[in-house]
Formats: C-alpha cells, sequence, structure tokens
C-alpha cells in the first residue's frame, strides 16, 4: 500500500470513530429521552434528558472537534503530509 | 499603540474595541442615571453599534478577488471562530430561540443539538478538503470537482434557493429589531437594516464581513450573556446560572402542575394578536417523540454541513490545519450562546410563573397586570397580550400570551432590570440578524459574480469589472430579499429551518461524496442537486397544501426526503455512467491530503 493509501485509511478510521461518537450523543441518547428523564442520574441537578440538551450533547461536541483535528494532525505528521511554508 | 501589519495586531485591536464597547455601556448606564428616556438609549445603542460596523466596512475595502472572495486567507483560527459564530447565530438564535423554548419546551431542543452537532460534519467530513481545494465558493469546487457548467449551475441554483429563504428571515429580524429600537413603522425598518447591512459589506467583501461579524460577535455574546447573569443574580437563583438553575426548573414543573395546561378555544383564541401564544407545553418534560427530535436534529445537523455561507468562512483561514480548528473555535463560540438560551428561557419563565417573586403575574387579577409599565410597552409593540377568557378576574397560564422574540426583547424589563441592558439586547439583536445577513448576501453574490457571471458568461472579464458585478449582485440581492421580508410571509424561526432543509436537500450528499467517493461524477452530482431540491420542495409544498405526509416528516423535515432521493439518485447515476477520468481521480487523491499546493491557484 502505497503511503498516500496508508493516510487515507488511518484518516477514514479517525472519521468512523468521530462520527460513531457524534451519532451517539446527537441521536442515539435521545431513542430514549423518556427513560433517560426519569434515571436518578442527574447531573447539576437537572433531569438527564434535559441536561444533555441544555449542555451535555453540546459540550461533547465542542471537544470532540478538537480531540478530532488533534488527532488528525498527528496522523498527517506521521505520513509527512503536513503543510509547509509555502505551501499554499 | 498599533504598529505593524493589522492581522498582526488583532488581539490588541479587538481587547480596544470590547473595551470601549463597555466603556459606552457604563455611559449609558449614567445617562439612564441622568434621566435620558428608554427611547433614546436605544436610539444610541443601535445607531452607535451600527456605525462602528460601518467604519469597519469601510476601512476593509478591497479591489483584489481573493481579498474580496476570501479574505485573503489570512483570518486567524481564533478569530475566523468568531466570525463564523457570529455569521452562524442568526437573528433566530439570538431573538427567537430561547422563545421557541419557552414555549415549546423539549421538542424545540432538538435544534440545540441540530445546530451544535452539524459542527462535527462541518470539521469531519468537509471544511478541510474544501480548504485544500482552494475555491472562492461552494459551487466553485462542485464545477472543479464534478467539471461542467451544469454541475457548477445546479449548485448555485440549490444554493441560492437556500441562502435566499434564510436572507429574507434575517432582514425580517434586522427590521423588527430596528423598528422597535428605534420606533419606526417595520416597512421603512426593513430597509434601514438593509442599508446597514450593505455598508459592512460592499465595498470589501468577505475581507469587510470578516472584520464586522468579529465585531458584531463581541457585541452580541455580551448583549446576551450579561442580562442572564444578571436575572439569575437578581432573583437569587445563583451567581453562574448554567450550573445553579436544577431548583428553578423542578419549581417551574411543580408550578405548571398547579397552574395547569388549559387548551384554549378557538373562538378565545381568534381575539389574540397574531403570531403571540401562551404557554401549552411542560417546561423540561420530555414531551416529544424520540422520532420527532431526532429528525428535527438530524435535518438541523446536515443542512449545517451544506449551508454555502458557513463553508465559505473556513475558505479564509491561512492552511487546511487552521481550518479544521477554526470549527472547533466556531462551536466553541456558539456553545457560550446556545448554552445559555435555555437558562435564558428558565429565568424568564420562573420570573413570570412564580406568585413569590415581585415579578410573577400568574394568579395576580387581570387589572392589575394590565396596569403594569412593562405590559403596556410591550402591548403597544403586538408583542404581549393578556385577556380573561374565564372571567374570574384572575391571570391564568392560558391567558397570558407573549411573541417568541419577546422572551430575549423583554425579559431584562421584566426582571426589572434597568433599560440599559434592554437597549443592548436590542444591539446584540441587530448584531446577530446583520451578520448572517451580511454572509448570507455575500454567499449568494459571490456564487452569481463568480461562478455564474466569470466561470460559465464571461470568463475574460478583468478583475474590477468582476468586482463591480459583484457588487452589484450584492445590492439586488439585498433588496430582492428586503422586498419579500416586507411581504412576511413565513415566521423568522420556521424560515430559517427551512433553508437547512433546502440546502440538506440539494447539497449534502454532492458535497460529501465529492471528498470521500471518487466514483461519483458529474451527471450523479446533477441528479443529486436537482432531484434532490426538486423533491424536497415537492414534499414541502404537498404538505403545505394539506398533504398527510409520511413517515412523520413534517414540513420542518422535508430535507429528509430531498436528501434520500439526493442520496439514491446521486448513486445510480453514477453507477450507471463512466467513471471520473484520471485527472478528476488524482484531483480527489490531492485534496486528501493536507500538504502541497491547493487545487485552484491563489488568484483565479
Amino acid at each position: 500500500m502505497s503511503k498516500q493509501e496508508q493516510h487515507w485509511e488511518k484518516t477514514r478510521n479517525l472519521l468512523f470513530i468521530t462520527l460513531a461518537i457524534w451519532f451517539v450523543f446527537s441521536i442515539g441518547i435521545f431513542l430514549f429521552g423518556a427513560e433517560m428523564q426519569e434515571s436518578s442520574i442527574r447531573p447539576f441537578g437537572y433531569p438527564l434528558t434535559y441536561w444533555f440538551t441544555c449542555q451535555g450533547s453540546l459540550a461533547i461536541f465542542v471537544i470532540l472537534i478538537f480531540w478530532f483535528a488533534g488527532r488528525q494532525e498527528k496522523i498527517d505528521d506521521e505520513f509527512g503530509f503536513t503543510e509547509r511554508e509555502g505551501d499554499q | 499603540m498599533i504598529k505593524g501589519k493589522f492581522i498582526d495586531n488583532l488581539p490588541k485591536v479587538y481587547g480596544l474595541y470590547t473595551g470601549g464597547f463597555l466603556v459606552f455601556i457604563i455611559i449609558m448606564a449614567i445617562a439612564e442615571q441622568a434621566g435620558m428616556t428608554a427611547k433614546m438609549i436605544g436610539i444610541f445603542f443601535v445607531s452607535f453599534t451600527v456605525l462602528i460596523y460601518a467604519l469597519i466596512g469601510w476601512l476593509s475595502r478591497t479591489l483584489q478577488t481573493d481579498a474580496y472572495y476570501v479574505a485573503g486567507r489570512q483570518v486567524p483560527t481564533v478569530f475566523n471562530g468568531m466570525a463564523t459564530a457570529a455569521d452562524w447565530m442568526s437573528g433566530a438564535s439570538f431573538v427567537a430561540m430561547a422563545g421557541g423554548i419557552y414555549f415549546k419546551g423539549y421538542g424545540y431542543m432538538a435544534l440545540l443539538v441540530g445546530w451544535t452537532g452539524g459542527y462535527v460534519l462541518v470539521a469531519s467530513l468537509l471544511a478541510p478538503y474544501l480548504r485544500k481545494f482552494g475555491c472562492y465558493t461552494v459551487p466553485d469546487f462542485i464545477g472543479t470537482r464534478y467539471g461542467g457548467n451544469l454541475a457548477r449551475f445546479s449548485a448555485v441554483v440549490v444554493l441560492t434557493v437556500a441562502s435566499f429563504t434564510y436572507v429574507t428571515a434575517q432582514i425580517n429580524a434586522t427590521g423588527t429589531i430596528a423598528s422597535v429600537a428605534l420606533d419606526i413603522p417595520f416597512e421603512i425598518a426593513v430597509y434601514v437594516g438593509l442599508a446597514s447591512i450593505l455598508m459592512c459589506s460592499m465595498l470589501g467583501g468577505m475581507r469587510a464581513v470578516t472584520w464586522t461579524q468579529v465585531a458584531q460577535y463581541i457585541v452580541l455574546i455580551i448583549a446576551y450573556l450579561l442580562p442572564v447573569f444578571w436575572i439569575s443574580n437578581n432573583i437569587g437563583a445563583g451567581f453562574f446560572p448554567h450550573f445553579m438553575l436544577a431548583d428553578e426548573v423542578a419549581r417551574i414543573a411543580e408550578l405548571e402542575g398547579q397552574f395547569g395546561f388549559v387548551k384554549n378555544s378557538a373562538a378565545d383564541l381568534a381575539s389574540v394578536p397574531k403570531g403571540l401564544s401562551a404557554i401549552s407545553k411542560p417546561h423540561s418534560a420530555v414531551n416529544a417523540t424520540p422520532w420527532a427530535f431526532i429528525s428535527l436534529a438530524v435535518c438541523m445537523m446536515a443542512g449545517t454541513a451544506s449551508l454555502p455561507h458557513v463553508m465559505m468562512r473556513y475558505f479564509t483561514t491561512p492552511s487546511v490545519r487552521t481550518a479544521r480548528r477554526s470549527v472547533g473555535w466556531s462551536l466553541f463560540f456558539i456553545f457560550l450562546l446556545y448554552s445559555s438560551a435555555p437558562m435564558l428561557a428558565t429565568l424568564s419563565k420562573i420570573s413570570l410563573m412564580d406568585p413569590t417573586l415581585p415579578t410573577g403575574i400568574i394568579g395576580k387579577s387581570i387589572a392589575e397586570v394590565q396596569a403594569i409599565d412593562w405590559y403596556q410597552n410591550w402591548n403597544q409593540a403586538k408583542l404581549m397580550f393578556v385577556s380573561d377568557f374565564n372571567g374570574n378576574g384572575t391571570l391564568e397560564l392560558n391567558e397570558f400570551f407573549m411573541k417568541g422574540s419577546a422572551v430575549v426583547l423583554a425579559t431584562p424589563e421584566i426582571a426589572g432590570l434597568p433599560y440599559v441592558i434592554s437597549g443592548l439586547v436590542a444591539a446584540g439583536g441587530m448584531a446577530a440578524a446583520m451578520s448572517t445577513a451580511d454572509g448570507l448576501v455575500l454567499a449568494i453574490s459571490n456564487a452569481l459574480s463568480h461562478d455564474v457571471y466569470y466561470k460559465i458568461i464571461n470568463p475574460k472579464a478583468e478583475t474590477a469589472k468582476r468586482l463591480i458585478v459583484a457588487r452589484v449582485l450584492l445590492v439586488l440581492i439585498g433588496f430582492a430579499g428586503a422586498t419579500i421580508a416586507a411581504l412576511e410571509i413565513q415566521g423568522i424561526l420556521g424560515s430559517v429551518i427551512w433553508a437547512f432543509d433546502f440546502a440538506m436537500s440539494g447539497l449534502f450528499f454532492p458535497l460529501v461524496l465529492g471528498v470521500w467517493w471518487k466514483r461519483a461524477n458529474a451527471p450523479g452530482a446533477v441528479a443529486g442537486m436537482l432531484l434532490g431540491l426538486i423533491s424536497g420542495t415537492a414534499y414541502l409544498i404537498w404538505v403545505r397544501s394539506g398533504g398527510s405526509g409520511f413517515l412523520g416528516i413534517t414540513q420542518l423535515t422535508f430535507g429528509i426526503v430531498g436528501a434520500a432521493v439526493s442520496l439514491v439518485s446521486m448513486v445510480v447515476v453514477s453507477l450507471i455512467t463512466a467513471a471520473p477520468d484520471a485527472a478528476t481521480q488524482k484531483m480527489v487523491d490531492d485534496v486528501r491530503v493536507p500538504s502541497g499546493k491547493t487545487i485552484l491557484g491563489k488568484q483565479h
């Protein structure tokens, strides 16, 4: 496999992991909205589903993007595909 | 004090600007104590901030195409994040969202999840790759990746339909705020709003819009957060509302049980002014089916990743790496406001509902409420209404009506904050609506001037001529938007949601597959864009004209139909036609690695 193919395979795997986490917190948990609301886990005292819609999912997305960006930069570095001065 | 290049001095410049704005707020507060009228404060706030934006717009004027289309590709990560946040958070986010949550609760909070979750798709699927491509506009990517004027033109069509739907809502919002703050009729205020929007974008294109959007973000975030923190402290709910309103949320549920939800009869509702509603849904209970919630969230997420005015902000960063990080910063700055909207809705509701608070009105006598100053003001502005339907002389939960936008605009006054805060909120709403309208008008006129005029009609046009065409189109589109906004066909939030559905129907899969599926070709992309847009629109028209719909897909989520048709037709047509040539395949390979030259040259 060429260097570029390996790079793309790793990039694609990172995408799948990122989208899986995204799916859980944007769609998955809301399949069980009513059940979660009754849960005894109450972040800051808020009902659980309510908290996820106000803060939880939103904050997770912010962290997820920064995590994704960091990982992708590592992959680019590993294969020497990081941009250099004058590339643009 | 400021030496060297503007870009190197950005933190200092905007630091001074923020300090100056805070001083202005303090001066206004002192003026209020000295007896300045509420009306004058409103006028000062709105006109002062708009003049600053216009000044920035004038200072950023340019005669170069790469500055006009992509701000010279030198906007630093964090500042691009702020500009994107302002670009993104529209009048709907600022003025209407807290109101939507206030009235509809859980069902509307799908918008919060959708409008933030979409950025994960932007960061992982699209933004870095489109940045590497080096395009000026979104149709520029489609046109080059797939090849051919038909693909380019189809992308322009989808972009225009989606963005135009959106921009009428934003001009409507600027008009609404300008008419309240400056006390002029709505039909005139719409054009005042338009003039301010054009001042920010006409001379400097993307460069001017970038630097005004950063300034607008600073105003709008101060204007949103300050009242939330202040009210929370005022009513003793906690000094950091986001972590401390659990008791208030529980108290609202208790009061809702106590007052009870009564459904108003059609005859009673006939007397209520148009667009006002009473609380009819519980505040924090799960009151929508999982599918209703998820389908709305999915549409908003896919729409986020397809709306060209957001995507083009990531064309302005210096590199692919910064484009990726910039998406994270954008979402962080958006998060600051979005996580506060439900808190504002909670504070607004508890202030009005709790009889133990001095501001509580539910359960008081109707005559008493009608005598309150703020009620009279907002009733006059047609944003509030009470009526004694059951004739018992007391205000019930179902007898107090408010427009969604009043939750943001009137809550500071209801909670007893000085008027200077209301003036600040008006300036913030104006900033939010203007910044989004600017981004949208520019997205449309850039697509028409770059993709239709320069790439299709007159490829030999000189730079000066191209930029004149771009500006003329900008003004024309602005006027068309304002004219339609003045007709008030659909509410602000409704039109915004439609725009996401249109964008998702036509652009989501052609954009994503352009990067992630090498086999995708021009006929497939054209089929995907046009059939997606047509089927989505047809479904919308069918449901609007009384059709029953299927699978629980409503007029707010018609993008699901459009996008599904788009995906299927794109894959099928791509597979039955010839694979893209070797040059195109090579282009896709090059887009997938950050290093190396952009596909399109710096000036093109």
